[in-house]
């Protein structure tokens, strides 16, 4: 009886996995745009789903894992509501996009080893380009692109997305 | 509507053209532009527009003109870029309280608004340049893969039918066979545009004879280096041209599938590329029996998840086919073993784009620009330190002079030009002497750099070059997928090498040992990745050991970068010993005594600059430290 409880529990909590499958048809060729699907579902590949998809598509967790943790897009712990990507491309970072990061990640106080803020709201990552190189550096706050960024536009974006300050022009 | 034959899509397309040559505005809608806010003045010319209609006495406007949201015009710098066609004007910096003079001068009465357009300054006058073909930055540009880039409505599958949008995939499909195909690609000399500059044609030849009872084509969107943004600005501005070239390439080596691998990072270009999919599909240019014929192709757009590695042919294959993207040895070339096994032919973004043109007008025609071993066209992403940032497609051969000074504009705030670093992290610093040198695959790697996929990033006096590498190394290093060891190892061991220099820590041996490492690396890697990533480093120890040799032997940084290079010196007029600074001092190199002023050990010091944001007199000087003979 408690086990049928429990499946049932976990079919529910799978539910929306199962509905991705689903559309990729179990296909084993599908698993990166299938782990894309999850991850932007739950915001990162949870380690029990990752078992369970395993499971369903019939190949071993290794295996699934072994993509996880390949591609710089998944990730395995939870990412905070809204990304900030900090372009790190060769046109940033001769602008420099290292003092962008500094001050973005001191704006959200971030500390050292850190890139999710405690409150899950936003995480911040460096990217090897967005190809917005003509507006180096430059960042992006999910899918808008800031930029021409510099210190003090740094400060009045992150008030903005606390909900503190005024819009910020994207350049 | 779906179009069963070729005549159905001429008489369209004949019909299409009678409707055209009205009056249009163009208005960019290409990346750097919208976030320069083209969306708000693409809404005002909306709203001009619309209430110009009702308004019937001032219908001086010949007909409503079309307003269309291009893709990248180019010349990023001074957006938001809107053109007026037919006569072609170019209006730059363009803002929403612009869109109304537009309208009133330009739209009805056919002036130019003088104050928009480009300006130089020629002997002393100013020229003002209305035409967007006497731009500087357009003079010695042509257009062939960007031809419709900039100019029509990616998202409207008749912008791109009315010039002449799958007529050579038509024509292809009723008049000529698949040999014929390869042999006309294989003609025009057209080489592979994602940076390895394989001919084409051989590479399709190649797959067109294997047999199999499945093939495939690949087209590489995958652009990963940083710096460049060529094959996004296609896709999202032209993603037609990208499906029509891979149908073509289908037809040639007999495949009836074909994937497009777009950058994750890329939203935009898998939007449209997924748009145009769908429009191509309704109207018969993709799916079972194309255009009435016996050949079917179908298009799928896959994402990939974020790994440079990917660029490389065997390791894109893995990632399409699920895995993890690992390189795979070669041979087996993908033209015979390829995705799930199958002949499979990878053409980057550029080389597909530039299929369906050569078929429309000819191999000859194709060879009639560039130069005799690389014919054709090159786009390249004008970044860095240049005053017009932006996307260009010149004929091979023109010099980089050309490119960085005529179109480019030279440096930026009038500084001097250092370095320019082409083809990304896998390509080479060229410096001051390499100027004349043309632009075409043979001259490039003469000099050590790579044609690479077209990033192109000026570097001025203010850039450190050994930081430059050490920047591309740590994103080789970071990215390298860890299969074999050369690569996995010897980037990371470069890496640490470079972080010794720009620190201040390294000796000239270690400079020995990195070239040694770095050829090792360049000469044992698997793929590409491993095999270029010593590239930057070769080529910057080759062209700028002087810099190096600063950072080794005299400890300076000459451009005024690296922080371990600065030195913290108290002012002992200044000082007041009240010990604030030695209190934060993270290694305790600060000692003193009251009354007298304190000291910072040179040798110890990190150049953490905590002193300095510590001490309350402002006592404390950051200076560049100089070499002792100056």
């Amino acid at each position: 009886m408690e086990t049928e409880k429990g499946s049932l529990v976990l079919s529910r909590q799978f539910e929306k996995v199962n509905a991705i499958l689903e559309k990729y048809s179990h296909n084993v060729d599908n698993l990166i745009a299938i782990l894309q699907e999850i991850q932007s579902e739950y915001r990162y590949l949870p380690e029990e789903i990752l078992t369970y998809v395993a499971t369903a598509l019939q190949i071993s967790p290794a295996q699934v894992y072994g993509v996880a943790t390949f591609y710089a897009q998944f990730s395995l712990e939870p990412k905070g509501e809204h990304i900030i990507r900090v372009c790190d491309g060769t046109a940033c970072h001769v602008k420099g996009s290292l003092q962008v990061l500094k001050a973005v990640r001191e704006n959200l106080g971030l500390k050292e080893g850190e890139s999710t803020t405690s409150d899950l709201m936003f995480t911040v990552e460096t990217v090897a380009c967005i190809g917005a190189c003509a507006l180096a550096p430059a960042l992006m706050v999910d899918e808008e692109v800031y930029g021409q960024m510099d210190e003090e536009k740094v400060q009045q974006l992150v008030e903005h997305l606390l909900g503190e300050g005024e819009k910020v022009d994207a350049v | 509507m779906r179009f069963e034959t070729r005549e159905e899509l001429e008489k369209y397309i004949a019909e299409l053209k009678n409707k055209t040559g009205k009056k249009k505005v163009l208005v960019c809608g290409g990346l750097g532009c919208l976030a320069k806010g083209a969306q708000e003045v693409f809404d005002a010319f909306k709203e001009a527009i619309e209430r110009e209609k009702i308004a019937a006495e001032v219908e001086k406007l010949e007909e409503n003109p079309g307003l269309v949201k291009t893709g990248c015009m180019g010349l990023c710098e001074a957006g938001p870029l809107v053109r007026i066609e037919p006569e072609e004007i170019l209006y730059l910096r363009v803002k929403p309280e612009d869109v109304e003079e537009i309208v009133e001068k330009t739209l009805k009465d056919g002036e130019v608004v003088e104050r928009l357009v480009y300006q130089e300054e020629v002997d002393g006058k100013v020229q003002y340049w209305s035409h967007f073909k006497d731009v500087p930055f357009y003079r010695k540009q042509v257009k062939i893969t960007l031809r419709n880039c900039g100019t029509i409505d990616p998202q409207n599958l008749n912008e791109y039918l009315a010039r002449d949008g799958y007529l050579a995939l038509a024509r292809v499909i009723s008049e000529k066979t698949p040999d014929e195909v390869i042999e006309e690609i294989t003609k025009s000399g057209l080489r592979g545009r994602g940076g390895g500059g394989f001919p084409t044609g051989r590479k399709w030849q190649f797959a067109r004879v294997v047999k199999a009872d499945k093939k495939y084509v690949i087209c590489n969107g995958d652009e990963g280096d940083p710096g460049a943004f060529m094959d996004r600005s296609v896709m999202e501005g032209d993603p037609h041209s990208v499906l029509e070239g891979m149908a073509i390439a289908g037809y040639a080596i007999g495949a009836q599938e074909g994937y497009i691998y777009v950058r994750a990072e890329y939203p935009l270009a898998v939007k449209h590329l997924r748009k145009a999919v769908e429009d191509a599909e309704k109207a018969g240019f993709l799916g079972d029996n194309i255009l009435g014929s016996d050949f079917s192709f179908r298009i799928i757009v896959r994402e990939g998840a974020g790994a440079f590695v990917c660029g490389e042919e065997t390791a894109l294959i893995s990632s399409i086919e699920g895995k993890r993207g690992m390189p795979n040895p070669r041979p087996p070339y993908p033209a015979y073993r390829g995705l799930w096994g199958k002949p499979t032919i990878i053409n980057n973004v550029e080389t597909m784009v530039n299929v369906p043109v050569i078929m429309l007008r000819g191999a000859d025609w194709f060879r009639s620009f560039g130069t005799t071993n690389s014919a054709g066209t090159k786009t390249f992403a004008l970044a860095g330190k240049i005053r017009n940032t932006g996307l260009v497609e010149v004929p091979m051969g023109i010099t980089l002079r050309d490119l960085i000074f005529d179109i480019g504009g030279g440096i930026q705030n009038d500084k001097k030009f250092k370095a320019v670093q082409i083809g990304g992290p896998s390509g080479g610093c060229l410096t001051e002497r390499h100027l004349d040198l043309p632009i075409d695959y043979d001259s490039l790697s003469g000099a050590g750099a790579i044609m690479g996929s077209g990033g192109l990033v000026v570097l001025d006096e203010d850039t450190c070059i050994p930081e430059v590498a050490r920047f591309f190394m740590n994103f080789t290093q970071n990215e390298s997928c860890g299969k074999c060891v050369p690569c996995r190892e010897g980037t990371k061991h470069m890496l640490g090498l470079l972080q010794k220099v720009v620190k201040g820590e390294a000796n000239t041996s270690d400079l020995e040992l990195l070239e040694e490492t770095a050829l090792v690396v360049r000469d044992a890697s698997l793929c590409g990745l491993g095999k270029t990533a010593p590239n930057p480093v070769l080529t910057t120890l080759r062209y700028f050991r002087d810099e190096y040799l600063d950072h080794v032997v005299y400890k300076v940084c000459p451009a005024h970068v690296c922080q371990a290079m600065r030195e913290y010196r108290i002012d002992p007029e200044k000082c007041r010993s009240c010990a604030k600074c030695a209190r934060v001092c993270p290694v305790s190199c600060i000692s003193g005594r009251p009354r007298v002023p304190y000291v910072i050990d040179q040798e110890k010091c990190t150049k953490c600059g905590a002193c300095f944001e510590a001490c309350p007199y402002d006592s404390i000087t950051v200076e560049w430290r100089k070499k002792e003979n100056e």
